[in-house]
């Protein structure tokens, strides 16, 4: 996630005129930037001493919430998570648990 | 030395297409533009040109291909006419909104239904809200001019929109009318090669076209696309006086004949004008101070030159050649009289639906629109709603 964001300079608050023309975006790999995080209404929780490190939750989410270090999943990342509860549903060892907010 | 050839405006603007050569032309056959793509794939099949022509299976598919090809950053072209421009809607926005300068022939026939291959405006007047550039042609040979600026204008880094250069079908596109042309070298030359600053088929720099837009963008994009359409003004001037200075051949925004002492006035768009422009000349000879004016840019519009034109005349006659229903007449009616707004103050404005669905226009019909215009004047009544032109009551 070392990528330089070449539209680090645009945000909610860019007047129209700073905006890329019919807001192309420039550069790639940069949805790292976006965070989607705000949309949750549900949290999924990660509980460690339950955790057996199958990693069946990783690929099932829609995002890229549950961050692997190497090859060990750790805590998620809120600013992407939209409470999706699918790595809830596919846990089989109640190491997530999964609550309105 | 010029080229003197007798063409129709299909025949022009294949001719012209061939000159220019452009990359891509993603194309759906439908009548009056069918000829467009056979020609081209004619030019393609002989070796005269190096386009790549796609045959697409609906028009839907021709603008969503022309949408890629242009980002990718092709110059691109494609050419449709009535429900096949319908069927593009959708992608008629998003090429506006991408901010890719698609140059699109339009070969204006009336809009189903009532199924009807005729001409009239309603095909491009229902895409004029689209964010596209229009040029109406009169005669083959505008069609033929029209469409060689059209890349100059929409691929400028201050506009960057797609253009629609519109001529009247069958009237314009199928009648041979004579014509000048342009050396190939010459069109070339005026037209260059298009180099986009961003495209997707760049290797070096990463590039997404077409995001979603929250509701923190929406509008400042199309805020950008307003501003694109009002700097499209000054560089369609621009490039019309450079192609003056190639051709000997002047345009405008709009052309006025025999406006400068007029008192009845027509505001009209397309091949009729110049059906009434042998009305004017007839009326003249018979005393009525009788002008023109022809619409050649309706997006971005010329409202205040339009205006300022006809600030000093008694009644204007303003010819639709579609139906909007919106029970006030047409949209060149609408644009019109919010342009007077304020300026014309004394100036009475009939609307008038005309020439739909390949109606006959005659002189004489052009005549009743502006015996009309002398009625209301002499009466001193005050035109409300549209008259129909043209239709058995």
């Amino acid at each position: 996630m070392a990528k330089e964001n070449l539209m680090k300079d645009i945000h909610e608050k860019s007047a129209y005129a700073d905006l890329t023309p019919g807001g192309d975006i420039y550069g790639s790999g940069n949805s790292h930037f976006f965070n989607t995080g705000e949309w949750r209404t549900a949290t999924p929780v990660f509980v460690p001493e339950n955790c057996k490190q199958c990693l069946l939750c990783v690929p099932v989410c829609p995002d890229s919430a549950i961050p692997v270090v190497d090859g060990k999943r750790g805590d998620f990342d809120y600013d992407h998570c939209k409470g999706c509860g699918i790595c809830f549903k596919v846990c089989p060892f109640k190491a997530i648990t999964f609550n309105k907010d | 030395m010029a080229i003197r050839e007798r063409l129709s405006g299909n025949e022009a603007v294949s001719y012209a297409i061939r000159q220019v050569n452009p990359d891509v032309m993603p194309a759906f056959p439908i009548t009056p533009s069918t000829e467009i793509p056979q020609f081209i794939s004619q030019y393609v099949a002989n070796g005269q040109i190096d386009t790549i022509f796609v045959p697409v299976e609906s028009e839907h598919s021709a603008m969503s291909a022309s949408i890629g090809s242009e980002a990718a950053g092709a110059r691109t072209i494609t050419a449709t006419s009535s429900c096949g421009l319908a069927l593009m809607w959708e992608m008629l926005y998003v090429a506006a909104s991408c901010r890719l300068p698609i140059v699109l022939a339009c070969i204006n026939r009336a809009l189903s239904g009532p199924i009807n291959i005729n001409n009239d405006h309603s095909d491009s007047m229902g895409a004029r809200d689209a964010g596209w550039i229009q040029i109406y042609a009169e005669n083959a040979q505008e069609a033929y001019d029209n469409y060689i600026m059209s890349f100059r204008i929409g691929e400028h880094k201050d506009v960057l929109l797609p253009v629609m250069a519109c001529q009247d079908g069958f009237i314009t596109s199928h009648a041979v009318d004579n014509i000048t042309l342009l050396e190939d070298e010459k069109v070339k030359a005026f037209v260059g090669e298009y180099k986009p600053e961003k495209c997707l088929l760049n290797p070096a720099e990463a590039l997404s076209v077409g995001p979603y837009d929250t509701v923190h963008y929406y509008m400042e994009h199309k805020k950008q696309q307003a501003v694109a359409m009002h700097n499209a003004k000054k560089v369609i001037l621009d490039v019309a006086k450079e192609y003056e200075e190639l051709t000997g051949r002047k345009y405008g925004f709009i052309e006025k004949y025999k406006m400068e002492d007029a008192e009845y006035a027509m505001v009209i768009i397309g091949s009729s004008a110049g059906t009434a422009k042998d009305a004017v000349d007839e009326l003249r000879a018979q005393g009525v101070k009788a002008g023109l004016i022809k619409v050649r840019v309706y997006r971005p519009f010329p409202g205040e030159e339009i205006a300022a034109a006809l600030k000093n005349v008694k009644a204007v006659a303003i010819m639709d050649k579609a139906e909007s229903f919106s029970d006030i007449g047409g949209p060149l009616g609408a644009d019109v009289r919010a342009s007077m707004f304020g300026v014309c103050n004394n100036v009475k404005a009939i609307n008038f639906v005309y020439g739909l669905g390949g109606r006959d226009v005659k002189v004489d019909d052009i005549k009743c629109a502006f015996g009309k215009l002398e009625e209301v004047v002499k009466t001193d009544a005050i035109p409300t709603g549209y008259q129909y032109l043209g239709v058995r009551e």
